[in-house]
């Protein structure tokens, strides 16, 4: 697992320099590309909490299950951290997207009758 | 040997970026020490509302000011900070409730001047087509609004670090050392940092702050939640409130929904076993939330939920802030204990305090906030 994602560092490293990766989509649902996540980086963010509440990679439908990695991995390598020395997003409930009036329904059906 | 600063702030959430900021303008050398993250706390998990109306009388003047900021804010601080200023409904659903807001909203208007009226059901729809049936009418303050929180936070710290100011994140403060009484200097658990100005920004690690300089003020950690959902594409652009205060949000620029709600035992949800800083999820939570913006929005029950979360509010006994210099301290300056509304208000904190620091005369007279007036302060 830490020589994999070792790997993944050096690999990003050695990336790094073509600009033309800027343009990655990282987080695929809110459309936040590598060059954004980096931008962030730079300018006084130094987590993957950070990264997500300045560019939103992680905040959409999947939460960051899809990203997380590859965020956290930028993090790492901006930040001189192994992957696994970072700390990760904080999972939160719900684990899939449920519907408002679902979740409203979380008592008796007969306890929501009278509104 | 220890380094030595002009101001030491303690809090890198949005009231300790906003106080950096303003100092780092006017020239001083000033660290920002905080124990996890910029946003580790309530700055990173509040409701965005940017409300005057229904404030507390003490507190309307700080709110007046700082709307009055976040109009130019994104300009002076070179972020788009999301702030949208389409008011605030707060909803009526009785007569009772509509006869008591007509004499909140005109108290407000006579004695502070706000621009805040209340709108009949006719006039309500036509600022807002989503509303269920039952709600017979609503203040309107047009000049209210939201902002996100967390771009607004980081746009003040990434000022300030532009003007000079430094960041430093995962230092914990342990002590303030005073000499004859007067600050001395901070020290983290990394750290001795020499200065003569200690800021406590320190939300509800405030009041361990306090303590640390001998003082002490009534505030305790209460629980609450919020969720958010998917984007939908933009159906109203008010920040939302009720009468009953049951709950709270709006539709962000993103396009997702930000609701807040209460149980109404949010005091005794929180049992401080785990050091008083945990935010775990009560179950029971959300739900209540869900239902309760249903019953005034019916047509949103589709919207996915994707996030929930808890926060902390630092709640003072009579629920306004402890704010400005204390005299019994020379160098303890006081910005903490804001109560579940300090991050609206916070343009404005940051600039009354930038100038009880100077020692100029704060745009908003700071006297309804003393540390002293729960009784003696030592
Ligand atoms: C769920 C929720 C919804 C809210 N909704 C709204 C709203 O709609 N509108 C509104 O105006 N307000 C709202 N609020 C209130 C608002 O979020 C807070 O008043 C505001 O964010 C406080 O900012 P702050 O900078 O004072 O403190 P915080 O953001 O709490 O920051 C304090 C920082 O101090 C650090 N710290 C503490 N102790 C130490 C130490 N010893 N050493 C180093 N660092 C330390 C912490 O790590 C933390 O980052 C809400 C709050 C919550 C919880």
């Amino acid at each position: 697992m830490s020589t994999t994602s070792c790997a993944n560092v050096s690999r990003a490293r050695s990336l790094a320099d073509q600009e033309s990766l800027d343009s990655l989509v990282i987080c695929r649902c809110e459309e936040v590309s590598r060059g954004e996540i980096l931008a962030a980086l730079e300018t006084g963010v130094s987590s993957v909490s950070g990264v997500k509440r300045v560019t939103r990679a992680g905040m959409g439908l999947c939460q960051g299950q899809t990203c997380g990695r590859l965020v956290t991995s930028l993090v790492a390598e901006t930040t001189g951290q192994r992957a696994d020395q970072v700390e990760p997003l904080t999972a939160r409930p719900p684990v899939r997207p449920v519907p408002m009036a679902v979740l409203a329904r979380d008592r008796d059906e007969t306890a929501m009758d009278g509104k | 040997m220890a380094t030595s600063w002009d101001a030491v702030i303690i809090g890198a959430g949005v009231n300790g970026c906003a106080i950096a900021y303003n100092l780092a303008k006017r020239g001083l050398r000033v660290v920002i020490l905080d124990k996890t993250d910029v946003c580790a706390q309530a700055s990173g998990q509040n409701g965005g509302g940017v409300r005057q109306s229904a404030r507390d009388p003490r507190e309307l003047p700080l709110a007046m000011l700082s709307v009055s900021l976040f109009s130019s804010l994104a300009e002076e601080l070179d972020q788009d900070v999301e702030y949208v200023q389409a008011g605030n409904l707060r909803l009526c659903t009785t007569s009772e409730q509509e006869t008591a807001m007509r004499a909140a909203v005109a108290q407000q208007r006579v004695d502070f001047g706000l621009d805040v009226r209340y709108v009949d059901r006719g006039e309500l729809e036509a600022l807002n087509q989503h509303l269920a049936e039952w709600v017979v009418g609503a203040s309107y303050c047009p000049t209210d609004g939201h902002a996100n929180p967390l771009l607004t936070t980081y746009a003040f710290a990434r000022k300030a670090c532009e003007l000079g100011a430094e960041l430093r994140t995962g230092e914990t403060v342990t002590r303030i050392r005073l000499s004859r009484g007067t600050v001395r200097s901070v020290v983290t658990d990394r750290e001795v940092y020499s200065t003569g100005l200690v800021i406590n920004a320190a939300g509800i690690g405030g009041r361990a702050v306090a303590n640390m300089v001998g003082l002490d003020f009534p505030m305790t950690p209460v629980f609450t939640e919020v969720l958010v959902t998917e984007a939908r594409e933009p159906m109203f652009a008010q920040m939302i409130g009720t009468a009953s205060s049951d709950f709270y949000g709006h539709q962000t620029t993103h396009g997702s929904f930000v609701w807040g709600g209460f149980v109404g035992y949010e005091t005794f949800l929180h049992d401080g076993h785990h050091g008083g800083t945990q935010r775990p999820n009560y179950p029971e939570v959300a739900s209540a939330i869900c239902r309760t913006v249903l019953r005034y929005f019916p047509g949103l029950g589709e919207l996915n939920v994707i996030r929930t979360w808890g926060g902390l509010i630092a709640q003072v006994a009579d629920k306004v802030p402890v704010l400005g210099p204390v005299p019994e301290v020379p160098g303890y300056i006081s910005a903490t204990g804001f109560s579940g509304h300090g991050f609206g208000i916070a343009p404005a904190v940051g600039r009354v305090i930038g100038q009880a620091v100077l020692g100029e005369t704060p745009d908003v007279d700071l006297s309804p906030f003393t540390a002293d007036r729960f009784g003696p302060v030592h």
